[in-house]
């Protein structure tokens, strides 16, 4: 049963995951962009880490993926520019992506797993605690950097003053 | 539940967000292969988390999203301002600053 979930959700990721990088239309690939994470969210909930299910679909899903909807359309009746370039070479870029799946499947294909029935699933109060103990200085650090961005990202799309 | 498969299907993902940012010319379909890819660490973090009982690796995929989340609105800014600049959102265009 679990693994027919799997093999669904993993075909799903893939699919999707596969639109995001060829489609045309880019508006088309965000969409599949957002089927694809939420594939993953789905995966995350099979791996029994319900709480990062609901982040992912929260803000990914929610958040994320409304600002890249939003600046395509933003940028989407840009018609000064020249028209579309050529595509690039896609032939050696896929030789080179299956190249390189072929060496990580390669690296990892002699991974030993511990026994599953041995690992408890995570508590998502363990999460919580950790969050603020353990992890508490990489956790500030990252507040930090998100503060910086959003400056950062209001300091660069404002408009100039003139004068 | 397998976990080997999964190991396999976030290589996959990596490798198709890697295609995808050599292909693609607009530059918020980089930010998407981009996207891609953190979602293909995270899905490695929170297998690995599961595998070996590690919440480490739960911590480390949430600050993946929040990450993910500077990315897109700085780059977005940028980009923004670049269509607004050079009238473009082509990357191969955006080459103002070559020598």
């Amino acid at each position: 049963m679990l693994t027919l979930v799997f093999s669904l959700l993993a075909a799903l990721v893939l699919v999707s995951a596969f639109w995001v990088v060829t489609l045309r239309n880019l508006f088309r690939a965000a969409l599949s962009l957002g089927l694809a994470l939420l594939g993953v969210a789905g995966l995350f909930i099979l791996l029994e880490a319900e709480f990062l299910a609901f982040v992912q679909i929260l803000i990914y899903v929610g958040a994320i993926l409304t600002l890249l909807v939003f600046a395509i359309m933003l940028t989407a009746n840009l018609r000064t520019s020249p028209a579309s370039p050529a595509s690039r070479q896609s032939a050696p870029a896929a030789a080179g992506a299956l190249a390189l799946f072929g060496l990580l499947v390669s690296a990892t294909h002699a991974l030993r797993w511990p026994q599953p029935a041995a690992v408890e699933p995570i508590a998502l109060a363990t999460l919580g605690q950790q969050l603020v103990t353990t992890f508490v200085l990489p956790f500030e650090v990252i507040s930090l950097v998100f503060v910086a961005a959003m400056v950062g990202a209001i300091a660069i799309a404002a408009i100039p003053k003139r004068g | 539940m397998p976990l080997h498969p999964v190991l396999w299907l976030s290589h996959a993902l990596f490798c198709l967000g890697v295609y995808g940012i050599l292909t693609r010319r607009h530059a918020i379909g980089m930010l998407l292969a981009i996207e891609l890819i953190l979602n293909a660490a995270a899905l490695n973090f929170v297998l690995f988390a599961r595998a070996f009982g590690q919440v480490g690796g739960q911590v480390f995929a949430l600050f993946i999203v929040a990450l993910a989340a500077c990315e897109a609105v700085v780059g977005l800014a940028i980009i923004i301002s670049l269509a607004r600049t050079a009238k473009t959102v082509f990357a191969d265009y955006a080459d103002s600053l070559k020598g």
